[in-house]
């Protein structure tokens, strides 16, 4: 069972869910947690891994041979993301803004472009107790965080089977939490009962159903706040698989970086009735909608 | 003109609520959400829309299938795996497709063509603080980069035809493109923290990139109250980085209140405003950002 952890908001509770999830989890079955927020990956400030491999992530850049180019300008005009510009007759690149599709190269009539690798961001594969886990951080100012998702991504075993594989996305709605979120089998969508909370759901309610997946909502700091969310889950029809109370003993756990469930065991039945909905509302979304 | 920016690093620092606070004390300001991926700072301001415009983020491909002679070089062309080929032709996914324009480039037949793609909408608004300009990308859009530079460039525009001294940006979470393009050549940026092990570790990146962009910072920790070991941590930090501490925001369920009722917290009339009210504190960062500003 893969799972994404994702929130239309930022600073909802994602990564705590995450984190307790697993933590529970960790007696009863295999748990693989990716960390998928790559532009903030936080998970490991609360479980502190053994990392036992690490790995760059590595794209490819245009460098520019100044004696084969003649300044014609073609690779510029090609570039869809503004990454070359000709200045005074002359191309200049910003390795930056590239994406990487190798189309100035292919342009290029002279044959003055190769293609340079460049480092965009670092996997980290470790274990803490019995939990295997896998960090994804982008270099700061790249633009290709859905890169490093999918190479967290693929740490994880193709046919995970009987394991659960627990992945915290970024917050919002944009292409790194497709490329966290895409071809999972459920979606947990962490909000808090306030009017931004609301507004951020509905986006995220609608990222799910672009994607196809079966969604579900946590609602975190429940107490504080107003009933916007309720009704909304309750007139779209979206269930509401588990509520954290708002709590100062809870936020103070999780200042420190403490782990929920071990502080409050009490807690824990709540994240394993979580799992059991979860797996119940995925089970039946495949016998609704088959996977072609 | 000067640009000021509100920036947070983390998610659900409170940023927004106090973007709000200092729009409602600041006077004679443009607005600019460049939370293009969840904009809130609307829904503190009540504003009235005059104006609303289609952003072209990006192109796709699309394959003519009565063209397509499958002989999959698109597929093989293609870096973001965009492409799949059927039995009988080859198709895009335009969810993946970053609209470089390979595929329609290396096509023997001719069988691709990019299309300007909408990916979202910008705004510009009056509410009764000065005017706003604000955004929404499409979900699962990419390209808010190119989105954030359009409301600054917006907000730049009001500013200089109605002769106002500020522009306020409430930045986006993260540290990537969209919070880069809302980043660079920005005057000052406050950074919007929380006492917690996630709002220092983040508070250490996005200052990182402030670093980058040679923009100078302060840093505001909101909800202090919650951990005050933690707090001193984060002054600490700000202390041996040598950035300024624009002021200390304690925890108030008002600031909640407020935000159901669509008001800023400063504007919220509690019924028992305690000396310690994150209003009054909102109003003192201002003091402070202000005095950074006009020095
Ligand atoms: S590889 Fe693509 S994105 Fe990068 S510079 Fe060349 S054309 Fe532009
Ligand atoms: S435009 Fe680029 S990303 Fe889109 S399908 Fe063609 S090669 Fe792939």
């Amino acid at each position: 069972m893969l799972i994404t952890i994702a929130s239309g908001k930022g600073g909802t509770g994602k990564t705590t869910v995450a984190v307790n999830l697993a933590l529970t989890l960790k007696e009863l079955l295999p748990v693989v947690l990716l960390d998928c927020d790559v532009e903030e990956p936080n998970v490991h400030l609360f479980l502190q891994p053994v990392v036992n491999e690490s790995e760059k992530v590595m794209t490819t850049v245009p460098k520019i041979d100044g004696n084969k180019c003649d300044g014609c300008g073609k690779c510029s005009e090609f570039c869809a993301f503004n990454a070359i510009a000709i200045v005074k007759g002359k191309p200049i690149t910003f390795p930056e803004l590239c994406h990487s599709c190798r189309g100035c190269t292919l342009v290029c009539p002279t044959g003055a472009i190769t293609e340079t690798p460049r480092q965009i961001g670092l996997v980290e594969k470790g274990t803490w107790s019995v939990i295997k886990t896998a960090k994804g951080t982008l270099k700061i100012g790249s633009p290709l965080a859905p890169m490093v998702v999918d190479a967290v991504r693929n740490t994880a075993p193709l046919h995970h089977g009987d394991q659960a594989v627990i992945i915290d996305a970024s917050p919002g709605t944009s292409c790194a939490v497709v490329a966290a979120a895409k071809d999972t089998d459920f979606c947990l969508l962490v909000t808090e009962p306030t009017p931004f909370g609301l507004n951020d759901l509905t986006l995220a309610v609608e990222l799910a159903k672009k994607l196809g997946l079966p969604h579900g909502v946590v609602i975190n700091r429940a107490g504080l706040g107003d009933h916007s969310v309720y009704d909304y889950c309750h007139e779209a029809d979206i269930p509401i698989l588990m509520e954290i109370p708002f709590d100062t003993k809870y936020a103070a756990c999780y200042a420190r970086g403490g782990r929920l469930v071990e502080e409050f065991p009490d807690l824990s039945d709540r994240f394993l009735k979580l799992w059991d909905v979860i797996q119940h509302h995925a089970k039946r979304h495949q016998r609704e909608e088959p996977k072609t | 003109m000067k640009e000021f920016l509100v920036i947070s690093g983390k998610g659900g620092t409170g940023k927004t609520s106090i973007t709000a606070g200092f729009a409602a004390l600041a006077g004679d300001i443009v607005l600019a959400d460049c939370d293009v991926d969840a904009a809130n700072l609307h829904m503190l301001l009540e504003p009235v829309t005059y104006h609303t415009e289609e952003f072209i983020g990006s192109r796709k491909a699309t394959i003519d299938p009565t063209h397509c002679s499958n002989c999959r070089l698109c597929q093989e062309s293609c870096r973001f795996n965009a492409i799949t080929s059927t039995e009988i032709a080859c198709t895009v996914n335009p969810l993946s497709c970053e609209g470089c324009g390979v595929c329609s480039f290396v096509c023997p037949k001719g069988a691709i063509t990019m299309h300007d793609h909408v990916s979202g909408h910008w705004f510009l608004s009056d509410t009764r603080y000065g005017p706003l300009v604000h955004a929404r990308l499409g979900i699962a859009e990419e390209n808010s980069g190119k989105l954030v530079a359009k409301v600054r460039e917006q907000a730049q525009r009001i500013a200089q035809e109605k002769d106002v001294e500020y522009i306020l940006v409430d930045g986006p979470p993260g540290t990537g493109c969209p919070v880069i393009s809302s980043i660079s050549g920005v005057d000052l940026a406050l950074i919007v923290t929380e006492p917690t092990i996630a709002g220092l570790h983040d508070l250490e990146r996005v200052r990182q990139l402030a670093g980058h962009f040679d923009v100078p910072v302060m840093v505001c920790i909101n909800k202090y109250d919650l951990d005050e070991a933690y707090t001193r941590k984060i002054e600490l930090y700000c202390q041996k980085q040598q950035i300024e501490l624009a002021g200390r925001i304690p925890f108030d369920r008002n600031v909640v209140s407020a935000l159901v009722r669509g008001i800023p917290a400063v504007a919220y009339a509690a019924p028992s405003t305690s000396e310690n009210s994150a209003a009054k504190a909102i109003g003192d960062v201002w003091q402070a950002v202000r005095n950074r500003l006009l020095a």
